[in-house]
């Protein structure tokens, strides 16, 4: 089995090598039979990694620690759904899921496009090959997934107890296929640029694989900061951590990418600017698989010694190198002839949005790298702190919400003044009631950061709603219909307007949350024995009594609490906070296994209600201090023992081990029998659960973008009609 | 207006907003960093400097006193330099012996006091393969 994988990995490079040599071939010589070949070769090279995929999942599926890598991320222990996800925690792994999703949406755009685009495809072919050769051949060279172990170990590893979370199992593989896909639009890019076609086929041709790398890697970026909220004991949900930044920027390249694209379609503009746009956002993305992997910057993140940084700083190198010499290179091709004609249109709102967007991607750059920039002037790793990064985001954000209500407001090219009045007064007004009634009622009014972002998105979101009774009003003045007919109508004309009107209002939701939450959150640590209770942000906490539980299927104790929360006198929650202490990572500290076992690596489970309104968020710690003499006391006697046993009797030091598992049910008991206190963190977040609402109306609308209209549909709308629909909306 | 005079002062306004952001970058930057030091580095230090601390938790150095934590912070390269470190507040999952950890704070007497929630732990995407080599282990049976 491990060798048909092995011999797969490296077959699969082989024919990477030859994909290359006939799409550049076909490319050149103009010549269908090379390129025919070329992209059968990325549909075998996809077939290969599949097959690569799923030897090393069934060896995580039946734990075969022969394999290294298996054994050292995964253990016989670890709970049967996290063996199958243990495959990314792992460099070889997350390499290995790198090169399969690059290998299926290479042969799905190839397949898409097997009979247009006659000469980009091959370029695009060879580009895609490229990295596929790069992946398979760090994977042959430095990081291969098929390594053996001699002799096999008895017990694996096992998965980091942190990282078994349902969040943890799909975020990784989401942020990474968000990456890849970027490739397919940037490797389009590449052959536009070269063979000079550089009108907006290559977009059209890819759009979709933009839009669809802007979702996963939106959605992956959602489920880690849910993750960190919700099982790391912080209980923040983003840190300007330099690998959340490094996921961050392509994102936010990505979305002004997918902006700037509609005004190249539509009037033949910021050619330049849409290719140098992909170039950055596909170095952005290899960049964020670089700092996850190299660690080269201090992270919280930071995954170990790596081997494959030099080679990903090479391609990162030679993809900005080169892209940047190509474009100059093709500078008088690229020149428009079309020029924005008013301030007041939608392109001149794209563009000043795209320039927020990117300037807040290079402040998040410069904020990331400033550990490198400093050392380089000063000598010294000097590193920026959340303060830092929250004071260009913040005002950088109030204006992107405000300016994503107007642009869809403005029609292209130019809008008189009277019109852009008149389309913007009633958002205006809204925003201006709710500035006024949030100032008068609430203590925004001591927050102005807080209260710009809820004005502006309240403005962004009456401009939304407007859009669509104007777009049910006009469809209905035609056709007839209920409202809701219309509105649904709206959506399967256009999805990839509506849609994207859905994504502003998700995001705006978002926004708000994360605006709310962090302006207005109250936090306190309380320290209680059971019994005792204290106020936190109008909740009365009461510690009721402790608890313990022993998972020998996970080699794991939990120490926890009963927390009674009540809001004005009456009964509101019952919280569960509690933190897990495991076994099994042997005793490096020297000190005493029994020791390492409480002071070794533990892991927090959160006690949380969540209502609309927000959350009751807590997690606790208990104070273990006066256990310590039964903690140390066993330890003594237990070596006694251990010392009269040879290191090489495994079946005795097995028995020791098992005589430390019984001393640790003791020091549950004495736990529960006379409960020490316990450290709370208490934190009341309002409007928190939007951030998620947030999201998921936002993909949502992602979604709607990205769904095909069906063709018939497509024909429906013709030309006259659209004329006709414009003309009412000119008029509504 | 002439159109090319137009482009032409629109293009320095847009420079003149990226220089503007460009040196307030720099600026902030420069100013708002604390730097990173080594235990070594500073186990001199006069009492009262600001510093951000990292370094390896030395094993076995851990305790929990209460709701404050004391534990030594040695140099990544020679164990042998290290500095205590009393620290309070927040305290990550990923913390334990061994592990990279950052933490702000200020040099007083000889140890190093952190600031409240300052402490940050390198989350490693794996255990070190400890299990394997150190058969001695806590076995929790059924």
């Amino acid at each position: 089995m491990i060798t048909l994988g092995a011999a797969c990995l490296f077959l699969a490079l082989v024919v990477a090598l030859y994909g290359i040599a006939a799409a550049l071939l076909g490319a050149t010589r103009h010549n269908r039979r090379f390129t025919d070949s070329a992209r059968r070769a990325v549909y075998a090279f996809a077939a290969l990694l599949t097959l690569c995929v799923i030897v090393v999942e069934a060896a995580f599926a039946r734990t075969d620690l022969s394999l290294k890598v298996v054994a050292d991320h995964s253990s016989t222990t670890t709970p049967g759904f996290y063996k199958l996800t243990a495959m990314w925690s792992s460099q070889e792994g997350s390499l290995l899921l790198w090169g399969w999703v690059l290998s299926l949406t290479s042969s799905a755009v190839l397949f898409a496009t097997r009979n247009k685009h006659r000469e980009l495809a091959p370029w695009a072919t060879a580009v895609l090959m490229g990295l596929g050769a790069f992946f398979t051949g760090l994977m042959l060279f430095d990081a291969n997934p098929f390594a053996r172990l001699s002799p096999v170990p008895p017990e694996g590893v096992g998965l980091e107890p942190l990282l078994r979370h349902p969040a943890m199992a799909i975020h990784p593989p989401m942020l990474y296929s968000g990456y890849v896909f970027f490739s397919i639009p940037f490797a389009f890019a590449i052959g536009a640029l070269i063979t000079r076609r550089l009108d907006a086929s290559w977009i059209r041709a890819t759009r979709r694989f933009a839009l669809i790398a802007w979702l996963l890697l939106g959605i992956g970026i959602l489920l880690g900061a849910r993750w960190s909220y919700s099982e790391l004991g912080w209980g923040g949900y983003w840190g300007w951590d330099p690998v959340e930044n490094a996921s961050l920027m392509p994102w936010l390249a990505g979305t002004a990418f997918l902006h700037s694209i509609m005004v190249q379609e539509r009037r033949g503009m910021l050619r330049v600017w849409n290719v140098s746009l992909i170039c950055g956002t596909f170095a952005l993305a290899l960049l964020g698989t670089f700092l996850v992997r190299s660690g080269i910057l201090q992270s919280i993140h930071a995954f170990g010694a790596s081997t494959v940084g030099g080679p990903l700083l090479g391609l990162i190198a030679a993809v900005v190198v080169g892209s940047a010499l190509l474009i100059v290179s093709r500078l008088d091709d690229l020149r428009s002839t079309k020029r924005i004609e008013s301030l007041l249109s939608r392109e001149s709102v794209f563009l000043i949005n795209n320039l927020l967007l990117v300037g807040l991607a290079a402040v998040i750059f410069w904020g990331t790298f400033f550990p490198l920039i400093s050392e380089l002037f000063t000598g010294n790793k000097a590193s920026l702190a959340a303060p830092w990064f929250d004071h260009y985001a913040t005002p950088l954000a109030i204006l992107l919400v405000l300016f994503t209500g107007i642009g869809p407001l403005l029609a292209w090219r130019r809008v008189s003044l009277g019109a852009a009045k008149r389309l913007l007064a009633r958002p205006a007004l809204v925003a201006l009631v709710a500035a006024a009634g949030l100032f008068a009622f609430t203590d925004t009014r001591h927050h102005p950061l807080a209260l710009a972002m809820f004005s502006f998105a309240a403005f962004s979101l009456a401009a939304l709603v407007q859009e669509f009774a104007r777009g049910a009003a006009a469809y209905r003045s035609l056709s007839g219909g209920s409202y809701g007919h219309a509105l649904l109508a709206l959506f399967a004309r256009n999805r990839r307007r509506y849609g994207g009107y859905v994504v502003h209002a998700g995001v705006a939701v978002l926004l708000i949350a994360i605006a709310a939450s962090s302006s207005f959150q109250t936090s306190r640590d309380l320290r209680l024995r059971p019994g005792q209770s204290a106020s936190v942000g109008g909740y009365r906490v009461t510690y009721e009594k402790p608890t313990a539980q022993i998972s020998p299927a996970e080699q794991r104790l939990t120490f926890g609490s009963v927390l009674a929360v009540a809001k004005g006198g009456k009964p509101y929650a019952t919280l569960y906070p509690s933190r897990n202490y495991y076994a099994g990572a042997g005793d490096p500290t020297g000190a005493g296994p029994v020791r390492s076992f409480f002071e070794g690596q533990a892991t927090s489970e959160v006690g949380r209600k969540t209502t609309v309104g927000g959350d009751v968020w807590t997690a606790m710690q208990p104070d273990l201090s006066s256990l310590n003499p039964v903690i140390n006391g066993a330890d003594r006697r237990l070596e006694r023992i251990a010392k009269g046993v040879s290191p090489a009797d495994a079946k005795a030091r097995q028995t020791i081990g098992f005589l430390q598992g019984l001393a640790v049910r003791a020091i549950e008991k004495r736990y529960l029998a006379d409960p020490p206190p316990a450290d709370f963190r208490v934190n009341v977040n309002p409007l928190v659960t939007w951030i998620w609402v947030g999201g998921a109306i936002a993909a949502i609308g992602g979604l709607v973008a990205i769904w095909p209209a069906p063709e018939a549909r497509r024909r429906r709308v013709s030309d006259v009609y659209a004329a006709r629909l414009a003309r009412e909306l000119g008029r509504a | 207006m002439d159109p090319a005079l137009k482009r032409k002062i629109r293009l320095i306004v847009a420079l003149s907003a990226a220089v503007l952001l460009a040196v307030a970058l720099i600026y902030t930057s420069f100013s708002a960093s604390t730097e990173a030091k080594e235990p070594s580095q500073i186990m001199n230090a006069p009492n009262g400097g600001s510093y951000q601390l990292t370094g390896i938790v030395v094993p076995g150095s851990i305790h929990h006193r209460g709701s404050q934590l004391d534990f030594r912070v040695a140099d990544r390269d020679d164990s042998s330099a290290s500095i205590p470190v009393r620290y309070s507040g927040e305290v990550p999952d990923p913390f334990a012996d061994g592990r990279e950890v950052v933490v702000s704070g200020k040099v007083e007497n000889g140890s190093f006091v952190g600031q409240r929630d300052s402490l940050i732990t390198k989350c490693p995407s794996k255990y070190q393969t400890q299990a394997q080599q150190d058969p001695e282990h806590v076995i929790i049976s059924r």
